[in-house]
C-alpha cells in the first residue's frame, strides 16, 4: 500500500501528508518518467484552461465576416472558421470546457459511485443484490443511445451533460470500489475492530474509506480520458453544448463538416487536441495507478512507463 | 450447474420487462410534439388547415401513456411489429429489418479486423515482454485508444478527397450486386472501429497471457522439452483467450455507440442512421423500437457468454 492516500487523520497529519504527495510525485518522475511527462501536459493545460482569456488572441464569440474560411496565417494563426472566428481561440476555450466538464463530471461520478457502490458493498446482503442488478442492467445499455436519449429529453445545456455522464459513470464505476469495500470487510483488522464493538460508522469511516482511498483515486485519474471523449463524441454528433459554446468535439460538428473540404484546418486542431488531451490523460492515469496500487496492474498491463 | 443456467435465463425475463417499460416511457419524454413537427412542415402543403386532433387521434397519441404502452406490447408480442412510424407511416419492422443487416455487416467487420489485428499483436507482445516490439504495440495501442474514432473518419473522408479527389461511395452496395465493392465499402469504417476495440484487446490478450505463461503447468509443458510455438499455441493461447471472448462480448455496447457515429460519417443506411433521423424527428415508436432491439441484444449477448462460459471453462462451477 502507497503512503499517498492513506495517510492518517490524526493531528500530526498535516506534514507527513505534503510529504506524501512529495514523495508521489519523486516516484512518479522516477518510475514513470512518460507518466511525468504526460502530467506535465495535463499541467499545461489546466493553464491553458485557466488563463485561456489572456491567451487567446480573440474572444471565441468575435466574428469576422470578412474573413470567413481564412487558412492560418500570421493575424489568425490557426486560420478562421465558417463566421470568421479564429479557431486558436476557440481551440484555446475548447480546452477550458474540456477541463471543466472532465473534471466535474469525474469528481459527480466519482461521488456517486463511491456512495452507491460502498453503501452497497458494505451494507452487503439483498440491498447489494438489488443494486448490482440495477448496475448490472445500466451496463449492459449501449451508453451513447442512451445518452442521445437522455439529451433529447433534458435539452443541450453545460449542467445536463455534466448531470448525464456524472450519473451515468458513476453507476458504471460503483462495481470498483464495491469489490475494494468487499475485501476490506474481509480483512482482519475490520473484523477485529467488529469484534471489539466498534459501531458500523465508525467501522466504515475509519477502516473501510481510508483504505479504499488509492482505489477512489485511481478511478478518478483513470476515468478522466473517457469523459472527455465521451462529450467529444456527443458534440460531434451534435447532442453535447450549445452551439455558442466552444467545445472540441463540436467544433468537428455536422455543421462545421460542411465547410471542411475548402478548410481542412477546421478538422485538424480539434482532434489533435483531443487525442493529445486523451492521451496523456489515460497515461497519467495508468502510472497513478501502478503507483498507489500494484496490484491493479495486470488491468492495464503497466502502461504509462 | 442446469439449475444456475436455467435461473439465470429466468432473470432475463424480468430485466427485458423493465428494460421495455423504460424504453417506452423514455421516448416519451421527449419534448418537442411529433405533431408540432408534423403541423409544421406539412403546414405548407395543406395550406395550414391541419387538425391537430384528428391527427393526434390517427395517431394513437389521444389515449393515456399506458394504453399505448399495452398497445404497443401487444403488437411486438402478437403481430413482431413495431406499428409504424409516426411520420411516414412506414413499418418499423419492415424498415429495421431492411437496415439492421447493414449495422451487423459492419460490426462483424469491426470485431474480425480487431481479433486480426489484437491476438496476434497482444500474444507476441506477452512472450517478447519488455523488447521494443512489446513497446512499440503497447504505444501504438494506447495512441489508438485516444483518438476519437468520428475525427480518425472525418480525416479519412476528408484528406484523401483533397489530395486526390477520392471520397468512399455515398451509395449502398449491396453484397449480391458487387460483393467485393460491399466488403470495400465496410472496410474503412470497419477499420476505424476495429483497431479502436483492439487497443483494448491487445492489452487484455497480453496480460492474460503473461498470467498464464507463469502457471505451472507452461513449466511443465517448458521441462517436457516442447518447442516455443507448442508451449504458447496448444498450451498457453487457449487459456488466455477465454477472458477475450467476454472482452468481445462487453464491448458490444461501444460497438454500438461507434456504429452510430460511423453510419453517420460514412453516410451507410444502418440502424444508427436510422436512430439519429428519429430523434430530429421526435419520431417515437422508432426510436423505442430501436433502443428496444439494441438493448435485447446486449443483454441476450451478455446470457449467452454466460452460458458459454462453463464450456469454455471447465475450471468454472456455478453452484
Amino acid at each position: 500500500m502507497s503512503s499517498a492516500g492513506t495517510a492518517p487523520s490524526a493531528p500530526a497529519g498535516e506534514p507527513k501528508r505534503r510529504n506524501a504527495v512529495a514523495d508521489f510525485f519523486v516516484r512518479l518522475a522516477r518510475q514513470k518518467p512518460l507518466g511525468m511527462v504526460c502530467g506535465i501536459v495535463i499541467l499545461l493545460l489546466i493553464v491553458v484552461a485557466v488563463f485561456g482569456g489572456k491567451l487567446a488572441p480573440y474572444p471565441y464569440k468575435e466574428m469576422h465576416l470578412a474573413d470567413r474560411l481564412l487558412g492560418p496565417s500570421s493575424q489568425y494563426l490557426l486560420g478562421t472558421d465558417q463566421t470568421g472566428r479564429d479557431v486558436l481561440s476557440r481551440v484555446i476555450f475548447g480546452a477550458r470546457v474540456s477541463v471543466l466538464v472532465g473534471l466535474t463530471v469525474t469528481t459527480l461520478s466519482v461521488l456517486i459511485s463511491t456512495l452507491v457502490g460502498g453503501v452497497s458493498g458494505f451494507v452487503g446482503g439483498k440491498l447489494d443484490l438489488i443494486v448490482q442488478r440495477f448496475v448490472d442492467s445500466w451496463m449492459a445499455f449501449p451508453g451513447l443511445l442512451l445518452m442521445l436519449t437522455v439529451i433529447s429529453i433534458v435539452g443541450k445545456g453545460l449542467v445536463q451533460i455534466i448531470l448525464i455522464l456524472g450519473i451515468s459513470g458513476g453507476i458504471a464505476g460503483a462495481r470498483v470500489i464495491r469489490s475494494a469495500v468487499i475485501g476490506i470487510k474481509e480483512s482482519i483488522y475490520f473484523v477485529v475492530a467488529e469484534a471489539v464493538g466498534s459501531s458500523k460508522w465508525r467501522s466504515f469511516l475509519r477502516h473501510v474509506l481510508p483504505n479504499i482511498t488509492p482505489v477512489i483515486i485511481i478511478s478518478f485519474s483513470t476515468s478522466v480520458g473517457g469523459v472527455i471523449m465521451a462529450l467529444a463524441s456527443l458534440g460531434y454528433l451534435g447532442f453535447g453544448l450549445p452551439p455558442a459554446i466552444p467545445d472540441w468535439g463540436g467544433m468537428l460538428s455536422r455543421e462545421g463538416r460542411k465547410y471542411m473540404e475548402a478548410a481542412p484546418w477546421l478538422a485538424l486542431w480539434p482532434g489533435l487536441c483531443l487525442t493529445v488531451t486523451i492521451y496523456s490523460l489515460n497515461m497519467f492515469g495508468d502510472a497513478v495507478r501502478d503507483l498507489l496500487d500494484p496490484r491493479l496492474r495486470g488491468r492495464g498491463a503497466g502502461l504509462g512507463r | 450447474m442446469r439449475a444456475y443456467l436455467i435461473r439465470r435465463l429466468l432473470l432475463t425475463i424480468p430485466a427485458l420487462f423493465m428494460l421495455t417499460i423504460l424504453v417506452f416511457l423514455a421516448a416519451r419524454f421527449i419534448p418537442g410534439d411529433v405533431v408540432d413537427y408534423l403541423v409544421t412542415s406539412l403546414g405548407p402543403q395543406t395550406g395550414g388547415q391541419v387538425d391537430e386532433e384528428a391527427l393526434r387521434h390517427s395517431l394513437g397519441l389521444d389515449v393515456p401513456v399506458y394504453v399505448q404502452y399495452g398497445r404497443w406490447m401487444r403488437g411486438i408480442f402478437l403481430h413482431g411489429t413495431f406499428g409504424e412510424s409516426l411520420i411516414g407511416q412506414w413499418s418499423i419492422a419492415e424498415r429495421i429489418s431492411g437496415r439492421l443487416p447493414v449495422t451487423i455487416e459492419l460490426g462483424a467487420m469491426a470485431i474480425a479486423i480487431a481479433l486480426v489485428i489484437a491476438l496476434p499483436v497482444g500474444i507476441y507482445s506477452a512472450i517478447r515482454q519488455d523488447t521494443a516490439t512489446d513497446y512499440l504495440g503497447r504505444t501504438v495501442a494506447v495512441i489508438g485508444m485516444a483518438t476519437p474514432n468520428f475525427w480518425l473518419g472525418i480525416m479519412i473522408m476528408l484528406f484523401p478527397a483533397i489530395w486526390w479527389g477520392w471520397s468512399p461511395s455515398v451509395e449502398l452496395i449491396t453484397f449480391p450486386e458487387d460483393p467485393l465493392g460491399n466488403l470495400g465499402m465496410f472496410f474503412i469504417p470497419g477499420l476505424i472501429l476495429g483497431t479502436g476495440m483492439s487497443a483494448a484487446i491487445m492489452r487484455m490478450t497480453r496480460t492474460m497471457m503473461l498470467e498464464v505463461l507463469r502457471q505451472d503447468y507452461i513449466r511443465t509443458a517448458w521441462s517436457k522439452g516442447l518447442k516455443e510455438r507448442v508451449v504458447v499455441v496448444r498450451h498457453a493461447v487457449k487459456n488466455a483467450l477465454i477472458p477475450i471472448v467476454t472482452l468481445v462480448g462487453l464491448h458490444l455496447p461501444i460497438l454500438i455507440g461507434g456504429s452510430v457515429i460511423m453510419e453517420d460519417i460514412f453516410v451507410l443506411p444502418g440502424l444508427g442512421r436510422m436512430f439519429l433521423d428519429a430523434l430530429d424527428k421526435r419520431d417515437y415508436p422508432v426510436i423505442s423500437a430501436i433502443n428496444l432491439i439494441l438493448s435485447t441484444v446486449v443483454l441476450l449477448n451478455i446470457l449467452l457468454i454466460d452460458m458459454l462460459y462453463p464450456y469454455l471453462d471447465p475450471r468454472i462451477r456455478y453452484q
